[in-house]
């Protein structure tokens, strides 16, 4: 067997099926008191994840947000959640109008293969949402390492 | 704790400028072990923020799910000349800062 359809073999056994992540939401009630009731729509935010990640500890992440970031419409902060972390909230993000451009890029760990979801607050008071997934080889967090 | 900051040194009024920042920290999660059993105390940095000639643009709070030795990019428009000024905390209370000044034409 060749190595590149070994890999791909095993990630996509790795990888949950579409299905049950779109049930399984843990999620949901730390966005839905972020949002306060307000309704949070997909769209306008892109998460960029590696598909797969060797190692857990350190996993790329951007997070851009369709804004003119003008004083009149800009995004006012961006938080991240992951689903199987100890600590599901990973990072707020502030911004303003001085940043010019809504684009965030850092490195997070992830305990495991998983949804990430980025959430963001726009001035006008809405909310938009993207989610990735991600299979994560060795996970973060919980190892001892 | 050592940080390093990567501003651009000159920009052009209205330009919108990349700014990034990697401070040496380990971001100890409090759910390790060390050799002897004994929990190792949660040390992550808390809050990041980022005042440009004395105003805030950027702020960002951490967690354990930041890596080690946190990067963080982002952008921010260049108004004037000043200093970009980040300051940093963690769980230990210890407090981190770094400057930078960027010269701005036109």
């Amino acid at each position: 067997m060749k190595r590149r359809d070994f890999l791909a073999g095993a990630a996509g056994a790795l990888a949950l099926p579409g299905a049950a992540l779109a049930q399984l939401d843990p999620l949901d009630p730390l966005v839905r008191a972020l949002a306060g009731g307000a309704p949070v729509r997909k769209g306008r935010v892109t998460l960029v994840l590696p598909q797969l990640a060797d190692n857990g500890n350190s996993v790329p992440i951007r997070i851009t947000v369709d804004s003119p970031m003008t004083p009149a419409d800009h995004v006012k902060s961006i938080h991240l959640y992951s689903e199987r972390n100890p600590v599901p909230n990973m990072a707020n993000f502030y911004l303003g109008p001085r940043a010019g451009k809504a684009e965030i890029n850092s490195r997070v760990r992830l305990a495991g293969s998983q949804r990430v979801t980025a959430v963001a607050k726009l001035s006008d008071g809405t909310f938009w949402y993207d989610a990735a997934p991600i299979v994560v080889t060795l996970s973060a967090c919980l190892d001892e390492s | 704790m050592a940080a390093r900051i990567q501003v651009p040194r000159a920009a052009r009024r209205g330009d919108v400028i990349e700014v990034r920042i990697l401070i040496q920290h380990p971001m100890e999660t409090g759910y390790r072990h060390d050799d002897v059993g004994h929990l190792i105390k949660r040390n992550v940095i808390n809050v990041l923020s980022c005042r440009y000639a004395g105003v805030e643009v950027f702020r960002a709070d951490l967690s354990s799910g930041i890596s080690a030795n946190p990067y963080v990019q982002f952008y921010t428009v260049a108004e004037a000349s000043g200093d970009l000024e980040f300051t940093w905390v963690d769980d230990e209370g210890q407090r981190g800062s770094e400057r930078q000044a960027i010269v701005v034409k036109g």
